[in-house]
């Protein structure tokens, strides 16, 4: 198996191995650490068939087994690991130690925060490619838009998904709807395209607002010569915006000029064409 | 039917207490059952586990929003058919409801002697 493939873990309770205790604890420990587990039962309902890599197969067996074994027709290797009389910290030792032997890839370590995107949904207007700071998103060969560096998303930013001027963009981790995946009703559209309107934003309408406040600041303040509250108005403005927008600070505080999404834009746009 | 459970290990999204009595009820009946950590983690690394989910028949998936469950999917080159996946969320749904769908004839505990 290669290195960047899970172990995947088999609590196996039917022919030849008695049922476990604590199996639920077990289950919740294994999967708090990353681990995905079959609840395997000699009877009852189906679960999928053994995936490819490693499989650790861990049971009260009633039989010696092998500690490992090949399934050439289901492509992977099985190892088995008996665990009668363990509790949940020393079966979860025994998964460890058996992801060591095998080289298997540590799970988890990343909050899966990125976009997902609702084909239904998306029109393929590029705006999140050239809004993005973080090169998430890209162009497949067919020339749509799609998230080529999920891992690249900034945590916690839902930024993209408020310049979509269609809510096709989700965050499954995010804590309201329509982002989270929740039904999108009409006014969320309609609020949705009231928070930023990205059709106005590519002309500027983020920093329209920012240059508007600023030039009236500067008038404001022009005769004071105060700068000091010239920049607390800026940084107020700012903070409205990110309140608004649930934007972190430091994203916002770094969105690209309108020249460079201009320029992401046109390259986008070569892109999809094939050009 | 298959079932998938989604512990969404690694946010605070879906309410502690619903995921655990979820899980337990799980582990406690007579029912095989596939539990993964984390439905977008997997995406993101487009786990080929996602592709035997979604091409083997019937499942019912207890994770959250189906909208974002259809798009986790899709995005690891796994569509669900449009018939025979049913997606119960944990986000909304009290616990007993996910529990009666998803185990509709009743968690039945197993000898653990």
């Amino acid at each position: 198996m290669t290195a960047s493939t899970p172990l995947r873990i088999v609590l196996y309770e039917g022919l030849g191995s008695r049922p476990l205790a604590d199996r639920f604890e077990v289950t919740r420990a294994l999967l708090e650490q990353g681990y995905a587990v079959t609840g395997a039962r000699g009877k009852g309902r189906e679960a999928s068939g053994p995936p490819a890599g490693t499989l650790l197969v861990l049971g009260r067996f009633t039989e010696e087994k092998p500690r490992e074994a090949e399934a050439p027709e289901a492509g992977c290797t099985v190892l088995f690991r008996d665990v009668d009389g363990l509790d949940r910290d020393a079966i979860v030792q025994v998964v460890e130690a058996a992801r060591a032997e095998t080289a298997a890839a540590r799970p988890g370590g990343w909050k899966p925060w990125f976009p997902v995107i609702d084909y239904s949904r998306c029109t393929n207007c590029m705006q999140c490619l050239t809004f993005c700071l973080f090169d998430v998103y890209g162009v497949s060969k067919e020339h749509k838009i799609e998230v080529k560096n999920a891992v690249k998303c900034k945590t916690d930013c839902p930024a993209c998904s408020r310049v979509c001027p269609e809510v096709a963009i989700l965050f499954p981790k995010y804590k309201a709807g329509p982002i989270n995946g929740d039904e999108i009703s009409q006014a969320d559209v309609e609020r949705e395209k009231l928070k930023v309107d990205i059709s106005a934003l590519l002309g500027g309408d983020i920093y329209a607002a920012l240059r508007q406040r600023s030039e009236h600041a500067r008038t404001r303040f022009g005769k004071e010569r105060d700068d000091k509250r010239a920049l607390d108005e800026r940084k107020r403005c700012l903070a409205k915006l990110q309140q608004d927008l649930d934007i972190p600070p430091e994203v916002l505080a770094s969105l690209p000029s309108a020249d460079e999404i201009r320029a992401r834009t046109e390259r986008a746009v070569a892109e999809t064409q094939g050009s | 039917m298959r079932i998938l459970y989604c512990h969404c290990a690694y946010a605070r999204v879906v309410p502690v207490e619903v995921k655990n009595d979820v899980l337990r009820a799980l582990t406690e009946a007579d029912a095989s059952f596939e539990a993964v950590p984390d439905l977008c983690e997997m995406s993101a690394r487009r786990d080929p586990a996602l592709k035997q989910i979604a091409g083997g028949g019937t499942v019912t998936i207890a994770a959250c929003y189906p909208r974002a469950v259809k798009w986790l999917f899709h995005a690891a080159d796994a569509p669900l058919p449009d018939a025979g996946v049913h997606v119960l969320n944990m986000r909304v749904q009290p616990a007993d409801e996910i529990v009666r769908e998803l185990l509709p004839a009743g968690p039945r505990a197993v000898d653990t002697a």
